[in-house]
């Protein structure tokens, strides 16, 4: 059989259309898209795609199950090691991990792994999920801090092997960066509600507004749980710390996004939470929170919206495909630029930013390239908005509150990566509160190891 | 939800509410806050935590009705359910043993001070209180705040009631004469920049609660970020209570006023719906 070089498109929203509303951009396929596709895997024995899923989902397995119609076992067979299918569908940088071993790619384009995954969890969605059996249970329980794709992978994988888990979330709505950060063009809040809707229904308990190193500290969750699983992410935000940082329409991505996504402030005064969007947006930073923030932007009504980034495209760790969905809406990319200042008026409100041109020297400790300044190439760009976008850590609260739990000079928790074991007895992490900030399919993959390792510990005692 | 228990009107616009929080209540410190949500499309707003009952595991919130989140909590009764509360959050006010402290309180800010001054007393200082508001009407807590302290002062724009004229006067007059080991002013983010202005001219360590804009209430946002000396400090993390002479308030005034033309269009929508709702009489 002849083997089709491309992968089957996914029906996207027109760009004219999709920069005025907060709908999903891909549509997702039909059933007729996701049959030729499907048929595109060579069901190779090897199966090397395998091995660039952090969970290992058994690939050809699913794929061969939607070849054949049989729709509810190619979920439950991904469900074997992914409870969240629908978002990793959606957000898994597969271009990186299970479509980047494709043995396809030596030919043309990867068997489209994450669009057939998100095909067949959306399927079940609409169709609603059946609970699955639990067989045993145990007299233990767990405390799960934090509602992310690690938490909520932590408590699924417990509840299904009969251990009780509650899980304690800070805001008022679990699902971690899921509900705040990932805006709902890219994935529908829907979607995030329908599984956290499946993780309750294996009988776990989700606390909302409980700050833990506030309103309960893990020392006293140790006195009424068997263990505790942190999975608290890194939701701290970088500032660049350059003088003009406070001027007003200056936003860290964590609260221009928390503003617009869990608050919903794109349907002020419908909503009460305000926001106050510019003409002309300069947002700085290179990744996938780089290009939410600016594509959030230019629904919100920008004009212009600027990426300023220090280094150039191929140095970029923002997944491809919402580059090239960046540039198609219109985004403007200035690469080798770095801030030096921002600028204000006599109120106190932003009006420019003093840019420095940068050339690339040699890599860096991560292996990009270093951007080295270029003497007396300062220049000021008008912007009346920015949103900085330069990463984050973790929140210190957790280490602060809680005595003999070691954490590195950046603030992430020290784990045994083969178990997720910290250096405080019964107390287990993972997610980006570990690893700093990574992906949704790494902070789950950390679940399913604590999972097991917790479970190992509570029911062999 | 959180159930109110107890609701009553203290001053014009100024009302004060008791709502069931056991997790909070049970933790919570003198200057430490909470955020609160009042249904599922409200905004969150921080509102300082007056005062707290472990019987009924509830704590005490005394807040002025200024936009459209405190006027519609002002509407809600007892029996009534707030969608969100999270807390306490803040670090608790550093209480001691110092020795003669002046707690210096403007409008609602008066009932924020109490648990503070209130700690203070507990831990052996002599304790003088200095608070004012417009009118009488507005200087609330007066009896709280008297049982808690060794001299009470109290100040009135139009002279109704106590020493007409500002807080500070009476401030400035007792710094001229005696030995102040800690001074900790709460109320309006003016009131509060013109009393540390005054005591860095007598180098008597003072103590501001501040109150930017907040979102989360947990560092996990910036909105609330301010310039403590050279640096940028959380205030829901790092404070909210800050060294008062090295806060830039110049800059927080700004930001305060960062979504004032939001803010009104929401308040003048309420109101329009208030008017259609309860006829035209408003409490
Ligand atoms: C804007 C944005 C876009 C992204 N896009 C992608 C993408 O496309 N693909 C991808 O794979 N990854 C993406 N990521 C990264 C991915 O979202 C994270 O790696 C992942 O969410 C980490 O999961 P987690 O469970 O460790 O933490 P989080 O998802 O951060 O969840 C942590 C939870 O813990 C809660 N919490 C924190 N402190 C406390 C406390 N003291 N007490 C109680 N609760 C607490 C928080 O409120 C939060 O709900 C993106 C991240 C951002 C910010
Ligand atoms: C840590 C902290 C503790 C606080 N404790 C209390 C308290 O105990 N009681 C109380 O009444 N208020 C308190 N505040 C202030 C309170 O949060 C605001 O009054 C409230 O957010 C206003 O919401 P709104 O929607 O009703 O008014 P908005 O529509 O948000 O604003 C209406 C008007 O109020 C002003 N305003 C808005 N936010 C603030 C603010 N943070 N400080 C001062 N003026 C503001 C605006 O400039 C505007 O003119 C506290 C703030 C912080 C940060
Ligand atoms: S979870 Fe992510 S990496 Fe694994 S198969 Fe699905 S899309 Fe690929
Ligand atoms: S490597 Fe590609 S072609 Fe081979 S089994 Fe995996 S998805 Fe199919
Ligand atoms: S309110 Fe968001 S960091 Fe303080």
């Amino acid at each position: 059989m002849a083997i089709v070089k491309t992968k089957t498109p996914i029906p996207e929203q027109p760009v004219e259309e999709r920069i005025k509303n907060f709908d999903e951009v891909a549509l997702g396929y039909t059933e007729e898209q996701a049959l030729i596709e499907a048929s595109r895997c060579l069901q190779c024995k090897d199966a090397p795609c395998v091995k660039g899923c952090p969970v290992n989902i058994d690939i050809p397995g699913f794929i061969r199950l939607i070849k054949e119609k049989k729709y509810d076992e190619a979920i439950k067979k991904i469900k074997e090691s992914n409870n969240l299918p629908a978002t990793t569908g959606r957000v898994c940088p597969q271009e990186t991990q299970c479509e980047a071993l494709c043995t396809l790619k030596k030919v043309g384009e990867p068997v489209a792994i994450g669009r057939l995954e998100r095909f067949v969890a959306d399927y079940e969605l609409n169709k609603g999920y059946e609970i699955p059996p639990i067989v045993k249970k145990y007299d233990k329980k767990v405390a799960v801090v934090g509602s992310g794709p690690a938490g909520l992978t932590v408590a699924g994988d417990l509840a299904r092997m009969g251990i009780k888990v509650s899980i304690f979330e800070a805001f008022h709505e679990p699902g971690g960066v899921l509900i705040y950060g990932i805006p709902e063009f890219r994935l529908p809040k829907r979607i995030v509600r329908a599984e956290v809707e499946y993780i309750k229904s294996l009988g776990v308990e989700i606390f909302t507004n409980v700050v833990v190193g506030r309103s309960v500290t893990i020392d006293e969750l140790l006195k009424e749980y068997d263990a505790v699983f942190i999975g608290t992410g890194a939701g701290a935000p970088q500032f660049l710390n350059i003088p003009g940082e406070n001027l007003i329409g200056i936003y860290s991505a964590n609260e221009f996004l928390t503003r617009v996504n869990l608050m919903k402030a794109y349907k002020f005064p419908e909503y009460d939470t305000p926001i106050k969007i510019g003409k002309i947006v300069g947002v700085i930073g290179g990744g996938n929170v780089a290009m939410d923030a600016a594509r959030t932007a230019l629904r919100l009504g920008a004009k212009e919206v600027h990426i300023l980034y220090r280094r150039t495209e191929e140095e970029m760790p923002a997944r491809y495909e919402e580059i090239v969905h960046a540039k198609e809406e219109g985004i403007i990319f200035n690469f080798l630029v770095s801030p030096v200042k921002f600028v204000g008026d006599e109120k106190g409100h932003l009006i420019g930013i003093e840019l420095q041109r940068m050339t690339l020297g040699e890599p860096d400790s991560s292996g990009r390239r270093r951007p080295i300044p270029i003497e007396g190439s300062n220049f000021v760009f008008p912007i009346d908005m920015a949103i900085v976008a330069i990463g984050t850590v973790p929140n210190p609260l957790i280490s602060m509150t809680t005595p003999g739990l070691s954490v590195n000079k950046n603030g992430t928790i020290l784990i045994d990566k083969e178990t997720g074991k910290t250096s405080k007895d019964r107390v287990l992490a993972g997610g980006d509160v570990a690893s700093g900030s990574a992906t949704v399919i790494n902070a789950m993959g950390a679940g399913k190891i604590a999972a097991k390792s917790i479970f190992k510990l509570l029911t062999e005692e | 939800m959180f159930e109110i228990i107890l609701k009553k009107q203290l001053a014009p616009n100024v009302k004060l509410i008791e709502v069931k929080t056991p997790l909070i209540a049970k933790k919570a410190l003198p200057g430490q806050f909470v955020i609160l949500r009042v249904h599922e499309k409200g905004e969150r707003i921080p509102l300082t935590i007056a005062d707290k009952n472990l019987e009924k595991e509830s704590i005490t919130i005394v807040f002025q009705e200024v936009g459209k989140t405190t006027k519609l909590l002002g509407r809600l009764g007892v029996g009534d359910k707030i969608s969100d509360i999270v807390g306490p959050l803040g670090n608790p006010s550093e209480i001691e043993k110092f020795g003669v402290v002046i707690g210096v309180g403007g409008g609602v800010g008066i009932a924020a001070l109490y648990p503070i001054l209130k700690g203070l007393k507990e831990k052996g200082n002599y304790v003088i209180s200095i608070i004012g508001g417009r009118s009488s009407d507005y200087v609330i807590f007066r009896e709280e705040i008297k049982n808690i302290s060794d001299e009470i002062y109290i100040t009135t724009d139009d002279g109704s009631l106590g020493r007409k004229g500002l807080v500070t006067d009476v401030l400035k007059e007792i710094l001229e004469e005696r030995k102040i080991d800690r001074i900790w002013a709460v109320g309006p983010t003016i009131m509060m920049k013109v009393v540390s202005d005054l005591t860095k001219n007598y180098g008597v360590p003072t103590i501001v609660s501040l109150n930017p804009i907040m979102v989360d209430g947990t560092g996990m946002c910036g909105g609330c970020r301010v310039t403590v000396g050279d640096k940028i400090k959380f205030t829901c993390i790092d404070g909210p209570e800050f060294d008062g002479h090295l806060v830039d308030f110049d800059e927080l005034l700004a930001r305060l006023k960062t979504y004032k033309e939001e803010e009104a269009l929401a308040l003048r929508l309420f109101e329009e719906s208030e008017v259609g709702k309860v006829g035209h009489s408003k409490n």
